[in-house]
C-alpha cells in the first residue's frame, strides 16, 4: 500500500472539456508497475484509451463519479465514492455514479488487469481516489480565489461549494469551467485519517433505492430497440462438439429468426425469450464424444491421489528440515483433507446483451473483467478492441463467475448476424451445468508434536487443477493461487514445508469467492484442531501459543474467544474455532452446534475481523455476514456430481443453498484499526467450514476430513 | 390477444397461452423487476401476486392468469414510500440486489396476511426466496420494522 510505483506529481493531468465543466482525469503512467505474484494480466483493452474520467463536476452542479469496479453487491458504488467525496467536500448523496468505460487507467494495481476480484477494491482505490478528490477540489478552490481576487487560503470548501470570510460563495458548477481550465495542482495532501468526516462512517448505500422498486437495470434487464432474444444449447458433456444439428423443426417454430452454429454451441434466436427456449428444445444435436466420458467424481479423487503420491511437488515454503523434525517427533500425525467441486450459482444467471451495427458493437454486460469482455467480443465480431464498448451493467452476484467470459461471444456472434440487438441468456439449468467450478483438492498434512506438545514439524501437500493455467497461460508462477492461505501459515513451527503438485482433472476450473483460501484453510484449521487435540492442549491454548509474534491474529483469536465464550458453551452445545489471513485482513470464527436427535444444529457463528481502516462498517458487516452464509452453503451441501462428463446438478433442488429458515445467529464484531484496508468480500467463507468441522468433533469426537458436511454419515444434515 | 390485469392497468398480450406469466412482464411488457432466477419455482426470484397471493411467475402460465389482477415490485408504490420498500431502504438490505423485487414481494405478502409475524412465521414465509449474498438477517429484521410502522395507530 505504502509503496506506489508512481509519485502523486506524476499521474495529475487535468483535460477541460468546454461547456461540460470540469473533468478530471488521473493519467497512470507508471500504472504498469511489475505484476504481484498471481497476478491477472489484462488481456485486450483499447490502445487509445491512455487518459480516463474519474469524476465529472457538470457547471449544473451534478457531480459524477467513475467507478472502476463492477458493483456485485459488496458495495464498491458506494464506498468508492466515498473516497472522492472525503476529500471533494461533497455530500455522498449528491453524488452520481457511472461504471467507467474499458481503460488502461482503471488497470487493477493488485490484479494487473481491469478486474473485480481478489477483495482489492478498496486497497487499489485507496489513494487514487482520494488524490482525484483533492485535486479537484484544490482546483475548484483556486478557480474562486482568481474569481474573487484573494488567496487560496483564504478560501474553502464545504458541500459543493468554495466560500470565504466575507460571505463569498461559488458553487462548484459555477467553477467547473474556470477550474478546468488551471493548471495541475501541485503538493497535495491528504487528510489524515483523524480528520475523516466520512471514512469510517456507515453512510447508506447509493445503490440501495433501485433495488427496492424493481428500476435497478442488472444485465438481464437490458432494453433495446428492436432487441431478439438468444439461448444457448451448449454440449451436456463438457467440451464435446457438435457433429450433427438438425435445425428444421426449431426454425418453423413462432417468433424464431436465427439458429447459429458457434464454438459455444448452437444460438436460437427469436423475437421472445420464451420463444428461443421452446425452440432449442426441438433441435436436433448430435454432440462428438470426448474424453470427458470418463470424468467423475470418484476418477477425479483418483487422480488427485494418485498425483500426489507420484510427486512430492513444488516447494511454496519450506523452512528448517521437516523430514527430519518428523522423524524425530515424539509423535506423528497424518491426514487427508478432500474437498469438492463447487458451483458459483449466481443468483442472476449468465446472459449478455450485443449490438453489433456498422459503428462497432456495445457489449451490455454484468462482468468483473471490462478488459477481457472486449476482447472476447471483438474477436466474436472480428473488430479490433477500440471499437468495442462495454457498459457494465449491475451484477446480480459475481463471486468469480464473472470474471469469465464464456458467455459474451455468442451473444456478439448472434448480433452480428441477425443486425440487431441480441440478448443471450442462459438458464439456471445452464448456468449450472456449465460453470468454471471451483477446483477440487486432495491435500495431506503430516505434523510433529513433541514430548510437551510443542508442534515440531508441519508438512502441507495440496494436488490441485490450477486456475490460472487456463484463465492467464502467460503468469509464470508456478503457484498461482493454488497456495493461498498455506503459503502465510500463520503459527510459529521451526520446520515447515507447503508443496504443491498440479494435476488437471479433465474439466476447467475457476475462480470462486474466498478461491484456494476456502479450501486450504478448511484443511489446515481442521488439522490445527487435530494437533490440539493430540497435544492434549485446547483449540485455543494451542493456537494462541503459535501466535505470540501474530499481534494481528492474536487479538482476533482472543476477541474471538471471549465474543463467543468459547469453552464456555452451554450444556448441550459445542464449539469450534477456527483463524485466517486473508487479503490482508485477519478474521477469527467460532461456530457453535448441538446435535438434537442425530442431527446437526448451528446456533451462532461469531466472527472478529480486523480488516484494517474501514470505509463503511455497515457494508463491511454486510460482506462479512453474506460471506459466512456463502461459506454456509459450501460447507453443508455445496459438491458438484459429475458422471460420464455431465454435471448432475441443476438447479437449486439438487445444489442447496442455505435459505432464511436455515439461518443461524451470526454475531461479528469489526475492530478498529489503523492498518491499510483490508479484503472484506472473500475471508469470511474461508472459516466457516473448519469452524463447523472443529464443533463436530468437539460434539462427536468424529473428525470431518472432507466437505459438504452431508457427505459424512453420523450426523444428519436436514 | 388476451388482457391481462397488471398493477391495476389492462395489457393486451399477443403470446402464446404457455409463455411463463414471468417472460410475459419481462419481455412483453417492459417490466423487469421481476426477476428470472431458476425457472422452476425454487428461488422465488420471481415472485409477484396473483389476487394477493404471492406466486412464482415463472411457473405460472400466460393462461393461468386470465381474468386475474397481478400486482409486481413497479407497481407497488410510485415513489418508494411502501413501508416495506421503507423499512428495506432504511436498513440497506440489499447486496447485488438481484433476488430482492422477490424478497419484498413475498415480504408484502406475508405482512398482508400477517400482520405481526414472529420470526418464525417470518422465515416459513420467506423460506422459497433464495439470497446467494446472505441478507437474510438484515429481512427479517426489516420485516418486523415494516410491521411496526404498519400498525394502526391509536
Amino acid at each position: 500500500m505504502s509503496a506506489r510505483a508512481w509519485t502523486r506529481r506524476d499521474f495529475l493531468d487535468l483535460t477541460a472539456r468546454l461547456g461540460g465543466g470540469l473533468i478530471l482525469t488521473l493519467t497512470l503512467p507508471a500504472c504498469h508497475p511489475k505484476r504481484p505474484t498471481g497476478a491477472i494480466p489484462a488481456t485486450g483493452g483499447a490502445a487509445n484509451s491512455q487518459v480516463n474520467a474519474w469524476l465529472r463536476i457538470g457547471t449544473d452542479n451534478t457531480i459524477t463519479v467513475f467507478v472502476d469496479r463492477s458493483e456485485m453487491g459488496q458495495g464498491v458504488y458506494t464506498a468508492l465514492p466515498m473516497l472522492m467525496a472525503e476529500e471533494l467536500h461533497v455530500a455522498l448523496r449528491d453524488v452520481r455514479v457511472e461504471a467507467a468505460p474499458v481503460g488502461d487507467a482503471y488497470v487493477n494495481q493488485g490484479n494487473g488487469g481491469q478486474v473485480t476480484g481478489t477483495s482489492n477494491s478498496i486497497s487499489d482505490a485507496w489513494e487514487k481516489l482520494r488524490m482525484a478528490g483533492a485535486s479537484a477540489r484544490v482546483l475548484l478552490i483556486s478557480a474562486a480565489a482568481a474569481a474573487w481576487g484573494v488567496t487560496a487560503e483564504e478560501c474553502h470548501a464545504e458541500a459543493g461549494c468554495v466560500l470565504n470570510a466575507q460571505g463569498n460563495k461559488l458553487t462548484y458548477g459555477e467553477l467547473a469551467v474556470a477550474a478546468a481550465r488551471l493548471p495541475p495542482p501541485q503538493g497535495i495532501q491528504l487528510k489524515p485519517a483523524a480528520k475523516f468526516t466520512l471514512i469510517g462512517r456507515s453512510v447508506a448505500r447509493l445503490d440501495t433505492a433501485g433495488k427496492c422498486d424493481g428500476s435497478a437495470v442488472f444485465g438481464i434487464d437490458v432494453k433495446l430497440p428492436k432487441m431478439l432474444y438468444a439461448a444457448l444449447a451448449q454440449p451436456p458433456v463438457l467440451g464435446a462438439k457438435i457433429s450433427a444439428l438438425d435445425d428444421a423443426a426449431a426454425r418453423k417454430m413462432a417468433g424464431v429468426r436465427e439458429v447459429l452454429r458457434t464454438p459455444q454451441g448452437v444460438v436460437v434466436i427469436a423475437e421472445h425469450f420464451w420463444q428461443a427456449l421452446q425452440a432449442r428444445s426441438a433441435l436436433q444435436l448430435t454432440w462428438s464424444s470426448t474424453a470427458n466420458v470418463g470424468v467423475d467424481n470418484a476418477a477425479i479423487r483418483a487422480r488427485l491421489a494418485k498425483a500426489m503420491a507420484d510427486s512430492p511437488g513444488l516447494p511454496a515454503r519450506a523452512e528448517g528440515d521437516v523430514r527430519e523434525a518428523l522423524r524425530t517427533a515424539h509423535t506423528t500425525h497424518t491426514a487427508r483433507y478432500e474437498l469438492p467441486l463447487l458451483a458459483h450459482a449466481t443468483m442472476e444467471p449468465m446472459n449478455c446483451t450485443a449490438d453489433v451495427t456498422a459503428d462497432g458493437c456495445d457489449l451490455y454486460v454484468g462482468t468483473q473483467v471490462q478488459q477481457m469482455a472486449q476482447a472476447a467480443a471483438a474477436e466474436a465480431a472480428g473488430l479490433a478492441a477500440d471499437r468495442v464498448r462495454v457498459h457494465t451493467t449491475l451484477l446480480g452476484g459475481g463471486f468469480g463467475r464473472r470474471l469469465e467470459v464464456d458467455f459474451i461471444p455468442a451473444a456478439v456472434v448472434a448480433s452480428k448476424a441477425v443486425g440487431a440487438p441480441v440478448k443471450l441468456i442462459w438458464t439456471r439449468e445452464d448456468d449450472m451445468t456449465h460453470d468454471y467450478y471451483r477446483p477440487p483438492a486432495s491435500i495431506r498434512l503430516d505434523a510433529g508434536l513433541d514430548a510437551a506438545g510443542a508442534l515440531v514439524g508441519w508438512r502441507f501437500h495440496t494436488a490441485s487443477p490450477s486456475i490460472t493455467a487456463r484463465f492467464a497461460p502467460s503468469t509464470t508462477d508456478p503457484f498461482d493461487s493454488v497456495v493461498e492461505g498455506a503459503f502465510n501459515f500463520p503459527y510459529a513451527v521451526p520446520n515447515l514445508s507447503v508443496n504443491y503438485t498440479r494435476q488437471e482433472v479433465g474439466i476447467d476450473v475457476g475462480y470462486m469467492r474466498s478461491v484456494s483460501h476456502a479450501i486450504n484453510c478448511f484443511a489446515i484449521e481442521s488439522f490445527m484442531d487435530e494437533m490440539a487435540a493430540a497435544s492434549g492442549a485446547s483449540p485455543y491454548e494451542f493456537r494462541a501459543r503459535l501466535l505470540a509474534n501474530k499481534p494481528r491474529h492474536l487479538r482476533v483469536l482472543e476477541e474471538v474467544a471471549t465474543l463467543a465464550q468459547f469453552g464456555s458453551a452451554p450444556p448441550g452445545r459445542h464449539q469450534g474455532l477456527a483463524l485466517m489471513e486473508g487479503y490482508t485482513t485477519h478474521i477469527a470464527q467460532v461456530a457453535e452446534i448441538s446435535i438434537e436427535s442425530g442431527t446437526l444444529k448451528i446456533h451462532k457463528i461469531t466472527c472478529v475481523v480486523d480488516c484494517g481502516q474501514m470505509v463503511n462498517p455497515r457494508i463491511v458487516q454486510s460482506q462479512i455476514e453474506g460471506g459466512i452464509v456463502f461459506g454456509l452453503s459450501a460447507a453443508l451441501w455445496g459438491e458438484v456430481t459429475i458422471k460420464a462428463g455431465r454435471v448432475q446438478e441443476q438447479n437449486f433442488n439438487t445444489y442447496r443453498v442455505l435459505r432464511s429458515n436455515e439461518m443461524p445467529l451470526i454475531e461479528i464484531k469489526l475492530l478498529d484499526s489503523d492498518a491499510p484496508p483490508g479484503g472484506i468480500g472473500e475471508p469470511s467463507v474461508a472459516l466457516v467450514a473448519p469452524a463447523l468441522g472443529n464443533a463436530l468433533f468437539a460434539a462427536t469426537g468424529k473428525r470431518i476430513r472432507a466437505l459438504p458436511l452431508t457427505a459424512q454419515k453420523f450426523v444428519k444434515i436436514v | 390477444m388476451q388482457p391481462l390485469s397488471i398493477n391495476g392497468q389492462t395489457h393486451d398480450v399477443d403470446a402464446d397461452p404457455e409463455t411463463p406469466l414471468l417472460w410475459i412482464l419481462r419481455d412483453h411488457l417492459g417490466m423487469t423487476g421481476t426477476k428470472y432466477g431458476c425457472g422452476k419455482a425454487l428461488c422465488g426470484a420471481c415472485t409477484v401476486h396473483v389476487d394477493g397471493t404471492p406466486m412464482r411467475s415463472c411457473s405460472l402460465p400466460l393462461a393461468a392468469v386470465a381474468g386475474k389482477s397481478i400486482a409486481t415490485i413497479e407497481g407497488l408504490s410510485g415513489d418508494r414510500s411502501h413501508p416495506v420498500q421503507k423499512a428495506w431502504i432504511e436498513l440497506d438490505v440489499p447486496q447485488c440486489g438481484y433476488c430482492q423485487s422477490g424478497q419484498i414481494m413475498s415480504a408484502v405478502a406475508l405482512l398482508n396476511r400477517t400482520p405481526n409475524p414472529t420470526d418464525a412465521e417470518i422465515d416459513a414465509a420467506m423460506a422459497g426466496n433464495i439470497c446467494r449474498c446472505g441478507t437474510y438477517s438484515r429481512i427479517r429484521e426489516a420485516i418486523h420494522r415494516a410491521a411496526q410502522s404498519m400498525k394502526p395507530t391509536a
